[in-house]
């Protein structure tokens, strides 16, 4: 249970960089106001990001994880958050096994 | 709310990220065993989760760790990653009206996607208080520090996460989250544009370039309808 100084010096910058994004939008709004241009750029952002973080595994990774991001998706349309991603662990899990992947 | 004290306000935000709190738990315990996996002590996966709580950038980091660590990539990754934020702190700054200034910054420090979807939720009924907020924000923030220690002492107790599907619980989360913003055709074409461009830039960059391409051709793109809209109206 030791903290190597190098690895100690690449979380404390981790840190710094992840908090400087949350505090940025609080100083951001001190000076920018939002009209109508503006809150459309911010409404698409987060779904752009999410959709961009999930892209590669989704597409490009396997027929499993393609797959099992569809069945996901659609659990996720009428059932909890919980019971769709379980539904997406399990597709992915029993698809590998089942392709050999 | 005055007629709401602090602990009922606070206990109500916790039951309304109950299932994202049992949701976050395989997460956390899927990255303190990668991260073992990686090198990392039981004390540097803690100070990890404790200091960046930020899961996404955490499991690119392992992505892209090497020995020695290299402290500037890692905080690049983390910022372009977690670029997000300034978005959503944006957005949900507006709406902290009961709180006061210095507990609107100490809120925002425990961002995630997770709490912010919550809270603009929240919002949106116009009942976000501190107390609710910290209802949302603290157990998550205690559970997500305590699996991922938990993940990097048990790691190989596990199993491979990539045989129980435990690696894919992350991207899960995401997915159904990318389907709670979900709002008619726009919402599609940002989807796509972002999709095909993070892809694009994931075949042909190495590192995390491929999430800031895919939120910036989403961003056009909505801005483009946007116009077209304006145009038409």
């Amino acid at each position: 249970m030791t903290v190597d100084p190098n690895m100690l010096l690449a979380i404390v910058a981790m840190a710094i960089a992840t908090v400087a994004t949350r505090i940025g939008g609080l100083v951001l709004i001190r000076f920018v106001t939002i009209g109508e241009t503006q809150r459309r750029a911010l409404e698409a952002i987060p779904p752009a990001v999410l959709m961009a973080v999930i892209a590669p595994t989704a597409l490009v990774t396997g027929p499993a994880e393609t797959i099992a991001t569809v069945v996901t998706a659609l659990v996720a349309v009428r059932l909890p958050l919980l019971a769709a991603v379980a539904a997406g662990v399990v597709t992915v899990a029993i698809l590998r096994m089942a392709l050999g992947a | 709310m005055s007629d709401t004290g602090f602990l009922p306000d606070f206990r109500a935000g916790a039951m309304a990220m109950a299932p994202l709190i049992v949701a976050v738990m395989p997460i956390g315990l899927v990255f303190g065993a990668v991260a073992a996996g990686k090198g990392l002590s039981g004390a540097e996966v803690t100070l990890m989760s404790a200091l960046v709580f930020a899961g996404g950038s955490q499991f690119v980091a392992m992505d892209i760790w090497t020995h020695p660590a290299s402290w500037a990539a890692l905080a690049f990754s983390a910022l372009l990653v977690n670029v997000r934020h300034v978005l959503m702190s944006a957005s949900l700054g507006g709406k902290l009206q009961g709180f006061s200034g210095p507990a609107k910054y100490a809120s925002m420090l425990l961002l995630a996607d997770e709490i912010w979807a919550m809270a603009e939720m929240r919002a949106k009924e116009g009942k976000l208080t501190p107390a609710w907020f910290a209802g949302l924000a603290v157990p998550f923030y205690l559970v997500w520090v305590s699996t991922s220690l938990a993940g990097a002492l048990l790691g190989a107790f596990l199993g491979d996460p990539k045989v129980t599907g435990l690696d894919f619980a992350f991207p899960a989360v995401f997915i159904v989250l990318v389907m709670g913003f979900w709002k008619g055709r726009e919402t599609g074409a940002v989807l796509a544009a972002s999709a095909a461009a993070a892809v694009l830039t994931h075949q042909l960059l190495p590192g995390v370039w491929y999430i800031a391409a895919g939120a910036a051709a989403g961003v056009a793109v909505a801005l483009l309808a946007g116009r077209r809209q304006e145009a038409l109206a």
